[in-house]
């Protein structure tokens, strides 16, 4: 168990972290080359100001039209991502690990709220699902993929909850946790969850024709 | 959940696609498929494709979806499902039923007024998409014969609807005729160079709406401006070649649209009121000729009666009393913004004026824009039973009229207020506007 442990520990962290930043990076680099070389007309109509506010408007719960039009699904998003983001950040763990291997660390959410937050991306997770599987326009383009999407996003929250709550074993989950963590990392850039790459880009793009060509609001 | 695409495939028939299909096998489309996202698309569908995390959120967006009962088949990204991602699933290898059925959901299914765009949290542009499967299904020689019928008629006539070149300048001097009876100095000035404004129409007006001329040369009349008809093709603004996505037909009748603008050095070009049409100058059209906006100040009409009415060039001698909603079409609306002008415009003529629900860049699609409409009789139905909020919003109104600056959305919702008995009427703004302002030279 111990060799697992510093294996996924150690070098396994690495790779995740390389393929994330190198993913992420490479992502973006290719999407821009390819803009430039066969769509230089988006970057004509691009308009820092019209982007940035539908970033805004689509940023802030309750923003746009549609976001009031499901104000459940609204607030469960919102939680989840701001939690998806924090969490692994300002987790005392996680700082912990960073302290030891690099002495560097910075300030930490309560055990307990970290807790919560935790439980409000499994519950929101939870969420998704019952969308997917319940609701007809959902489930109609729902593919096997986006179920497996959703288990790579949950995952390391589950394990991670079992983990600290030290159930089923805590090296055991410890391992599955970290397990999780990095495949989701490196799945980032390569799937669809490549949305928090080009979400900025989309919607700046679609702004910018809605606000400087069309003058109209987009949201 | 499927029944009713399935029950309305059955119904339709339409040589277009069923003649178009015969002599397709999947390697030829594959082959054609590729061509076009290989040398067409970039950046944007990948992207576009990538991003979407099949969130459903786009569909209640949709007027189809709305009026089908919530049925996920006419949902943006379900129509999208049923294009593009088997298109790309398969490698573009699909069969040419698939095409067929790709053809029917672009183009008849769908009026590209992306309204979805505004409710996909990442601004996905599935209008774009759908226009994408209509350029492959162009490509391949499959799409609906009536609106087919149509690209003809602009790459052979410049016009889109067979108007000969002898029948244009007569039919304006027919109308200058009758308007002289009412403004004995009237004049539809043809081909005089230096104009300020050159004022162009759709092929339509001429075809069987020529009063529409009538009432526009009483309008510029009374407004006392210095303008000017084009007596050659490119009078007609239309451009049904954008929407079955023939770019290079649409290219050709832009740019003798611009052309003949600036041979006449006018300083502007005012459109009439239409929406389509407004879009493939302003938006669409220009690009394809590598303007970022287009060569010469475009103004529609709303924006032209505004000015007009705000600068006090025409006056208001009675306003209209029946009660009057408003349909914001989509090309001038959601795509420039036109809705506060043509409500002071509206609440300039008439006294009382009620909103419709959702309205300005929310309002619901009229159904027949985007080249729907002109698939003809066969898709009447599509359209009848793929708007009934439509009907629902301008029932919930009360109004006895529905002003609606457009060709396209005034023919569809003519359409939708019989089908579903309203008894309401549908006019442009110029059929109150004419009738209401003051006219001082009049006999």
């Amino acid at each position: 168990m111990y060799g697992i442990y510093d294996f996924v520990r150690g070098p396994l962290v690495w790779v995740a972290l390389i393929i994330f930043v190198g993913g992420i990076l490479y992502r973006v680099i290719s999407m821009l080359m390819l803009a430039r070389k066969k769509e230089s007309l988006i970057f004509s109509y691009m308009s820092l100001w019209y982007g940035l506010r539908s970033i805004l408007h689509w940023i802030i719960p309750f923003g746009s039209v549609n976001s009031r039009k499901h104000p459940i699904m609204t607030i469960v998003t919102f939680a989840f991502h701001i939690c998806l983001l924090l969490v692994p950040i300002f987790l005392l763990a996680h700082i912990i690990l960073w302290d030891e291997s690099f002495d560097i660390s910075w300030w930490s959410f309560p055990d307990r709220i970290a807790d919560i937050m935790t439980l409000i991306v499994i519950v929101a997770c939870g969420y998704f699902l019952y969308r997917r599987l319940v609701l007809p326009e959902v489930k109609f383009v729902t593919s096997a993929s986006d179920y497996v999407l959703l288990a790579v996003v949950a995952a390391p929250f589950i394990t991670g909850f079992l983990a600290y709550h030290q159930w089923f074993g805590y090296k055991f989950m410890l391992i599955l946790h970290m397990l999780a963590g990095e495949i989701m990392l490196a799945a980032i850039p390569f799937t669809r969850l490549s949305h928090m790459l080009f979400f900025p880009f989309t919607r700046a793009y679609m702004g910018s024709e809605f606000g400087a060509v069309r003058h109209v609001k987009d949201w | 959940m499927s029944e009713p695409a399935e029950r309305l495939e059955k119904e339709v028939e339409d040589p277009g696609l069923d003649k178009g299909i015969e002599g397709l096998t999947p390697e030829k489309i594959q082959k054609v498929i590729n061509r076009v996202l290989q040398g067409e698309t970039g950046a944007r569908l990948k992207v576009y494709v990538d991003t979407c995390v099949h969130c459903g959120l786009c569909s209640e967006a949709c007027h189809y979806y709305l009026s089908h009962d919530k049925d996920p088949l006419f949902s943006p990204v379900g129509k999208v499902k049923q294009t593009m991602w088997e298109i790309l699933k398969n490698k573009g290898r699909v069969t040419p039923e698939f095409i067929k059925r790709a053809s029917r959901i672009a183009s008849t299914e769908c009026n590209v007024c992306k309204r979805c765009s505004m409710y996909c949290p990442f601004g996905i542009d599935i209008g774009y998409i759908m226009l994408t499967v209509r350029r492959i299904c162009h490509m391949l020689g499959v799409t609906p014969q009536y609106i087919q019928d149509t690209a003809h008629s602009h790459a052979v006539t410049m016009n889109q609807m067979w108007v000969k070149e002898d029948e244009w300048p007569d039919t304006l001097q027919w109308q200058e005729e009758d308007a002289r009876d009412e403004i004995p100095k009237l004049r539809i000035p043809l081909e005089k160079e230096g104009a300020d404004i050159m004022y162009s129409i759709i092929g339509p007006e001429p075809k069987f709406m020529a009063l529409l001329i009538y009432q526009a040369a009483i309008i510029f009349e009374t407004a006392g401006l210095n303008w000017t008809m084009p007596a050659t093709p490119g009078w007609d603004n239309s451009d049904m070649a954008m929407y079955t996505c023939d770019n290079e037909i649409m290219g050709r009748v832009k740019r003798v649209h611009f052309e003949t603008a600036r041979r006449l050095r006018v300083k502007k070009i005012v459109m009439g009121e239409c929406g389509h049409a407004f879009r493939s100058v302003y938006d669409v059209g220009n690009r394809w000729l590598g303007w970022k906006m287009p060569p010469i100040p475009v103004v529609h009409a709303i924006e032209f009666y505004y000015e007009l009415l705000r600068e006090g060039r025409i006056k208001i001698a009675k306003k209209y009393e029946e009660p009057v909603t408003f349909h914001d079409p989509c090309n001038v609306v959601r795509g420039r913004g036109l809705h506060e002008m043509a409500r002071y415009v509206v609440n300039a003529m008439c006294d009382n004026f009620t909103e419709m629900q959702p309205n300005r860049e929310h309002n619901y699609c009229c159904c027949a824009g985007g080249g729907v409409i002109n698939c003809g009789p066969p898709y009447k139905m599509t359209r009848m039973l793929g708007n009934r909020v439509k009907a629902e919003q301008i029932a919930a109104t009360g109004a006895k009229v529905v002003i609606s600056p457009c060709h396209n959305c005034h023919s569809g919702l003519e359409d939708i207020v019989t089908h579903y008995k309203l008894g309401t009427h549908v006019k442009f703004i110029s059929d109150i506007l004419y009738d209401a302002i003051e006219r001082p030279g009049a006999v």
